[in-house]
């Protein structure tokens, strides 16, 4: 029964892999960018809800109220002001210039919060839990996780899908000079698509926060969860993410399972299996 | 004398270091269609992307309607009234006909060309409207392409290279259709390999070699080997 309880928790943990990953994919698929800043802005949205919680006293997830406008407003600037500035043919300036984000966040957040670890108490629900067999449990916490995942996932689904900026977004992805000349302006298609990734981000941050301790330099440890969920579930399938997400969390669990030490390594394992077997990921998007 | 709708002066167009466009000078007035002609590597796609804001390193002047437009971007020119047909189609491939076709409506010009008009014109895209825009034949993924741009409801229309890796009966079809989209108040620009169809099809032609203007004019004001001449240089 252990190892069917370290499946259902490697599950539940894949939501907020998936969380981590669903920004990722969805900036790489809209303009191929690789932000290595992307699991330190998780990080710090975890700092901005802390803050924000400080000073009102907000339960954590209520505190989503506010961080996921804030981030998205955020990123928002951040793409106008910052990144639309290093886009083109070349990938290595908004590559470096993440790297450089990532550098300057890292260190802002130590300077600010200082190397101490923190965690947001979300109170009796993060010992909630229901039984669903003998030795099998499953806290109403990570339950959460999974289905904001879920949620998250279909909403990101049906606006890339069912929406005029969707639309938007798949244009400018499959060719942005021909996007343009219908009228789209990419670079605020690009600010939409990074508001919408940092209020995912946001999401991330506040639940990774409730779930364990956090530190400014944890970030790039989220970003590789993040990458190698992207990876596995197939690059620019959103709901490949999730299932990227679950298999990773699975595989942390059962290599967990088999001696503590093995937890990451069984993850980075099967990424790496993955990757040599199907190199585009299990579910890679077909365009044509 | 009616004011031209599109007026360009001492256009210079690069690419890097290299010169596309040396001096090209044209005007086009308000139901007029130009054929552009020339040889691979003319300049002619060169001077629709320079129109329509593609191609940013230029010198000289490109008005449309009396206002200089050369230094806008892609998207604003559009909605001023300017659409490109690309060469090669270039059709959005992760979105379905219907998508396409909406995504041309993007700056919501008012005019003549809707959905329906489309449908209307291209009876079979409205069979496949919901069809992924890859898995149509080469002439039906044309017909999207034109479709995408009239639904801009624009006053000037580029067309290059409509007939490019099309079938002859296909390439005929469409060209058929031509003034019927002109018919609707349009101005053409077109671009065309087809040296003979470009010619039948169109007011007044220029001839471009190597970025300049070799030949400009009414069709029949020339003879062939004149047309030939310009078109391959001597």
């Amino acid at each position: 029964m252990e190892w069917v309880n370290a499946v259902v928790q490697g599950i539940l943990v894949g939501g907020l892999y998936a969380m981590f990953a669903a920004g990722l994919s969805l900036i790489f698929g809209v303009m191929r960018l690789v932000n290595i800043a992307h699991g330190d802005f998780i990080v710090a949205a975890a700092y901005l809800a802390m803050v924000i919680i400080q000073g009102t006293g907000l339960h954590p997830l209520l505190s989503l109220l506010i961080v996921v406008p804030v981030a998205a407003v955020f990123g928002y600037g951040l793409q106008r002001g910052i990144f639309n500035r290093t886009l083109g043919k070349d990938i290595l300036p908004p590559l470096l210039v993440s790297f450089g984000l990532s550098v300057i966040l890292q260190n802002g957040m130590l300077e600010l919060f200082t190397a101490d670890s923190r965690k947001l108490d979300a109170g009796p629900l993060e010992v909630a839990s229901f039984n669903v067999l003998p030795g099998v449990s499953i806290g109403i916490l990570p339950l959460l996780m999974l289905l904001s995942a879920v949620a998250i996932i279909a909403g990101l689904q049906y606006l890339f899908y069912r929406t005029a900026l969707g639309r938007a977004f798949r244009a400018t992805s499959d060719d942005t000079e021909i996007a343009e000349i219908m009228g789209l302006d990419n670079r605020k298609v690009y600010a939409w698509a990074m508001a919408l990734c940092m209020g995912v981000v946001a999401v991330a941050g506040v639940f990774l926060a409730i779930r364990s301790n956090f530190d400014p330099f944890m970030g790039p440890g989220r970003l590789i969860f993040g990458f190698e969920s992207v990876i596995i579930g197939g690059l620019g399938n959103l709901w490949g993410t999730l299932v990227g997400g679950v298999i990773l969390g699975v595989a942390q669990g059962l290599g967990a399972e088999i001696n503590p030490g093995w937890q990451l390594l069984a993850g980075h394992i099967a990424f790496l299996v993955v990757l040599a077997v199907k190199p585009h990921g299990l579910f890679p998007r077909n365009d044509g | 004398m009616p004011e031209a709708l599109v007026s360009i002066e001492n256009l210079e167009a690069f690419y890097g270091d290299a010169q596309a466009l040396h001096g090209v000078s044209l005007e086009l007035n308000r139901g007029e269609v130009l054929a552009l002609i020339g040889s691979n590597g003319a300049g002619k796609s060169t001077l629709l992307k320079s129109i329509c804001g593609l191609v940013r390193r230029k010198r000289g002047t490109i008005r449309f309607k009396s206002e200089g437009i050369g230094m806008l971007p892609a998207n604003e020119i559009v909605a001023r009234g300017i659409a490109l047909v690309p060469e090669g189609r270039r059709l959005f491939p992760s979105l379905s006909v219907e998508e396409n076709l909406i995504l041309g409506s993007q700056v919501a010009r008012p005019g003549y060309w809707s959905l329906k008009t489309v449908f209307d014109l291209f009876p079979v895209l409205q069979e496949k409207r919901n069809f992924p825009s890859t898995s149509l034949s080469g002439g039906q993924q044309q017909m999207v392409a034109i479709g995408r741009a009239l639904m801009s409801n624009p006053e000037l229309i580029l067309l290059d290279e409509l007939s490019l890796g099309l079938a002859p009966i296909i390439i005929k079809d469409i060209y058929e259709l031509l003034p019927r989209i002109v018919g609707s108040g349009l101005s053409a620009i077109l671009v065309e390999q087809d040296v003979t169809r470009a010619l039948k099809s169109a007011g007044r032609f220029m001839c471009l070699q190597e970025g300049r203007i070799s030949l400009a004019g009414e069709p029949t004001a020339y003879t062939r080997d004149e047309i030939s001449a310009a078109y391959f240089g001597n």
